[in-house]
C-alpha cells in the first residue's frame, strides 16, 4: 500500500500544480479570417497575465455561432453579425443575450487575370454586380471599358470565380453586392454561400487565387490579406462618393469611421458602401461574441479585462498582420459597452 | 495489484466450471471474445452511423421528402436544397474515373502478376502501394498544376474540335470540370486495382496455368482465357474497392470539379460532387435546415454505396454463376 499511496500523492500533487497552472481556461471558437491576430493577442496576454489561458479554434463563424448556441464555448467570433433569429435562438436556449464586439476590419478585394492588362483595373458597382449576376460577359463591356479608358480590354468571355465553402468573405463580398444592386439583393442575396448565377468555384482563398491565375480572362474576389501577403494583384472600387479606391489599412479604417456615428447599439452593423471619401467600400469589422451574462465571476473579468486590452494596447498589434485597425470613435463606444457584460 | 493476479487465477479450479476456464487459460476463449467484439463493432459502427444520420436530417427529410433527389436548386439564401446536380456529380465523375482506371488497371496488373520477371514486378509493385498511400490533396494539387492547363490546351481541343457536335464533349472548357475530375480520381484510383488484382492473379493455382499450357495454349491464351477468369471475383472486388474510393473522394475532387452544383450533359462542364458539398460548406452552414440537408447529402451517399454494393454483390455471383470462375469461390 505504502508505495501506491506515495504515486498518488504524487498524481495529486501534479494535478494540483497543473490546475492552478491553468487556473482560468477560457474557450472560444468561430471565424478563420481573424483568426492569426487572436491567436497573437491571446498569447500575448498570456504572457502578460500568466494565469489566464485563452484557447481559440478557428473553425468557421458559423461553427463558432453554433457552439456558443449549444454553450461549449465560452465566446465566439464571426465576420458577419448574428441574425436576430440567431439571437433568438440563443437567448431560448441560454436565457441572456449576446454582445458583438468589432475586434478588426477586413476588407475583400477584386482580383482578375486579364489577358494583356498589366495596371490595376477600376470597378464600379455596377460593373461588378453586372458580371456576377452574369449579364456582363465579355471584357470590354461599356460598363468596365468605360472606367479604365487608359487600358485596352480584350473582347474575351469573363470567367466568374467565387469561393466554394462557406465563408465570411462571401458574406462581405455579397453583402456589398445586396447593398448596390437591389437585383442582387432580390436574386441572390446575402449570406456565407448563395446560389451563384454564373461562375466557377474555388476552395478557400488559395482555391480562388488558383483558378484565376490559372484562367484567362477570370475575375474573383479574396481579402485583403491574402491579397496583400500573397502578392495577388487587385483593382479598386468605386465608393458611395464617387472615387476609385483601392483597398489599403487606412481606407479601411476610414469606412468604420464614416458609419461610427450612425452604429447601433449592438455593435451589428455592416460597413459595405459606407459613406466618406477615403473609405473603401468592401470593408467589413470582424466580432467577438461575448455573452452578456457569464455565470463565472472569474471568467467574466477575465473576459472583461482582455476585452478592454485588445481595445487599447491590442490595437497596437493589428496593422503588423495587415489587419486595419478599429476608428478611435469606435473604440470609446466600445469601451463604454464593456461594463454590459455581467 | 501485483498480488490479485494469482488470487484470481487461483479461484479458477475452486469455482469449478473448468472448461470455460481452462479455455480461458489456454486463451483461446479470450481471443474469441476479442475478436467477436471488434468484429461486431463494425456492425455497431455503421448501425450508428445510419442512425445518426437518419435523425440528424429529419428537418429536410420531411421538408422536401423525396423532393430532395430530383430538386436541381441549391440555395442556402432562400433556404431551398436540392440533391439532384451533386448526385450527378459523383455518379459522372466516379463513372468517368473507372472507365479509364478498369483497363489500365487491369492491364497493368495482368503485366506485372504474368508477363514481368518478379524483381521488376516487386519493385514497381513497390511504387505502385506507394502511389496508394499518396494523400488525396496530394493529387488534387497535381490535378491543378498539370490536368487542368493540359486539359486546357490539349485534351479539350484535341476532343472538341473532332467531336464537339456529341452533347458529351460541346461547350467550353475552364480546364475544371467532369472530365477533369474524373481524371484525377482514375489517377487515384488505378493504383488500388493494381495492386489488388495483381495480388488475385498471383493467387491464382500454379496447375491452372500448366494446365492450360499443357493444352497447348500460348502464354497470352492462358493468362487471358484461364488466368483472368479464374480471378474474375477477386479483380471485380478490386473494381468495386475503387469505385468506392471514387465515389467518397473530396478533397481532390473539389480543387479539380469547379464547385457548381448544374447538371450538364458536356464532360468539360464544371460540377459538384456530394462528399465535395458537405467539405465545402459545413463549418459555415447557418440554420438547422441548411445544416441538416448537408447531412441528409451525407445520408444519400451512404445510400449510393449501399446500393452500388449491393449490385456488385449481385454481378458478382450472377458471373461467377455463368461463368468458368467457380472454383475460386
Amino acid at each position: 500500500m505504502k508505495p501506491t499511496a506515495m504515486v498518488l500523492a504524487a498524481v495529486l500533487a501534479t494535478g494540483a500544480v497543473l490546475l492552478a497552472q491553468n487556473a482560468l481556461l477560457i474557450n472560444g471558437a468561430g471565424a478563420t479570417f481573424p483568426a492569426p491576430i487572436y491567436s497573437k493577442w491571446f498569447d500575448v496576454y498570456h504572457q502578460k497575465i500568466a494565469n489566464i489561458q485563452f484557447n481559440y479554434q478557428s473553425v468557421g463563424s458559423g461553427a463558432g455561432i453554433k457552439q456558443m448556441t449549444d454553450g461549449t464555448v465560452d465566446f465566439g467570433a464571426t465576420d458577419g453579425p448574428m441574425n436576430d433569429e440567431q439571437l433568438k435562438a440563443y437567448q431560448s436556449k441560454r436565457g441572456s443575450d449576446i454582445l458583438h464586439f468589432p475586434t478588426v476590419l477586413g476588407a475583400v478585394v477584386p482580383t482578375y487575370n486579364v489577358a494583356g492588362v498589366k495596371g490595376a483595373l477600376e470597378f464600379t458597382p455596377e460593373a461588378l454586380a453586372g458580371i456576377y449576376l452574369g449579364k456582363i460577359t465579355k471584357w470590354n463591356d461599356p460598363a468596365i471599358a468605360g472606367a479604365n479608358k487608359e487600358v485596352s480590354l480584350p473582347a474575351e468571355d469573363i470567367v466568374v470565380v467565387h469561393r466554394s465553402d462557406g465563408s465570411g468573405t462571401t458574406y462581405v463580398w455579397t453583402d456589398y453586392l445586396s447593398k448596390v444592386s437591389e437585383e442582387w439583393k432580390n436574386k441572390v442575396g446575402k449570406s456565407t454561400s448563395v446560389n451563384w448565377p454564373v461562375g466557377l468555384g474555388g476552395k478557400g482563398s488559395e482555391g480562388v487565387t488558383g483558378l484565376i491565375k490559372q484562367t484567362p480572362n477570370s475575375i474573383g474576389y479574396v481579402e485583403l490579406i491574402y491579397a496583400l501577403q500573397n502578392n495577388v494583384p487587385y483593382g479598386s472600387v468605386k465608393n458611395s462618393s464617387g472615387s476609385f479606391i483601392k483597398a489599403d489599412l487606412a481606407s479601411v479604417s476610414a469606412a468604420a469611421a464614416g458609419t461610427a456615428k450612425e452604429m447601433p447599439e449592438d455593435f451589428r452593423v455592416s460597413i459595405t458602401n459606407a459613406p466618406g471619401k477615403t473609405a473603401y467600400p468592401i470593408s467589413s469589422f470582424t466580432w467577438l461574441l461575448i455573452p452578456a451574462k457569464i455565470q463565472d465571476p472569474g471568467k467574466r473579468d477575465a473576459i472583461k479585462g482582455f476585452l478592454k486590452w485588445m481595445l487599447t494596447d491590442g490595437q497596437g498589434y493589428a496593422e503588423q498582420l495587415s489587419y486595419a485597425k478599429l476608428p478611435k470613435e469606435v473604440v470609446e463606444r466600445e469601451v463604454k459597452a464593456i461594463s454590459k457584460v455581467q | 495489484m501485483a498480488t490479485a493476479n494469482p488470487t484470481v487465477q487461483r479461484a479458477g479450479p475452486l469455482a469449478g466450471s473448468r472448461s470455460f476456464l481452462s479455455k480461458l487459460r489456454d486463451g483461446d476463449e479470450i481471443a474469441r471474445l476479442i475478436t467477436l467484439v471488434f468484429a461486431a463493432s463494425v456492425v455497431l459502427i455503421t448501425l450508428l452511423l445510419v442512425y445518426e444520420l437518419w435523425v440528424n436530417s429529419a428537418l429536410p427529410r420531411h421538408k422536401f421528402g423525396f423532393h430532395f433527389f430530383v430538386t436541381q436548386v441549391w440555395d442556402p439564401v432562400m433556404d431551398e436544397y436540392g440533391a439532384l446536380p451533386f448526385i450527378y456529380g459523383t455518379l459522372v465523375t466516379s463513372g468517368v474515373a473507372l472507365l479509364l482506371a478498369v483497363p489500365l488497371g487491369i492491364g497493368a496488373s495482368i503485366f506485372l502478376a504474368e508477363l514481368a520477371p518478379a524483381r521488376i514486378s516487386d519493385t514497381l509493385q513497390f511504387f505502385i502501394d506507394l502511389l496508394a498511400a499518396v494523400p488525396s490533396v496530394i493529387y488534387g494539387v497535381l490535378g491543378v498544376f498539370i490536368v487542368v492547363p493540359l486539359m486546357r490546351s490539349v485534351i479539350y481541343p484535341a476532343l472538341n474540335k473532332p467531336f464537339g457536335y456529341l452533347p458529351i464533349f460541346k461547350g467550353p472548357s475552364y480546364g475544371v470540370g467532369f472530365l477533369t475530375a474524373g481524371i484525377v480520381l482514375a489517377i487515384m484510383v488505378i493504383p488500388y486495382i493494381i495492386s489488388v488484382s495483381r495480388e488475385v492473379l498471383l493467387s491464382v493455382p500454379r496447375d491452372q496455368r500448366e494446365a492450360a499450357l499443357a493444352l497447348g495454349s500460348t502464354r497470352w491464351e492462358s493468362t487471358w482465357k484461364v488466368v483472368v477468369p479464374f480471378a474474375k471475383t477477386g479483380i471485380m472486388g478490386s473494381i468495386f474497392l475503387a469505385l468506392a474510393r471514387a465515389l467518397g473522394e473530396t478533397m481532390a475532387v473539389t480543387m479539380v470539379i469547379g464547385n457548381t452544383p448544374k447538371i450538364s450533359a458536356s464532360l468539360f462542364a464544371t460540377g459538384y460532387s456530394i462528399a465535395a458539398v458537405i467539405a465545402n460548406e459545413f463549418t459555415e452552414a447557418t440554420g438547422e435546415l441548411y445544416t441538416q440537408s448537408l447531412v441528409e447529402l451525407g445520408l444519400v451517399l451512404f445510400l449510393l454505396t449501399f446500393i452500388l454494393n449491393g449490385m456488385a454483390r449481385i454481378l458478382i455471383v450472377v458471373t461467377t454463376q455463368k461463368g468458368s470462375g467457380k472454383g475460386n469461390q
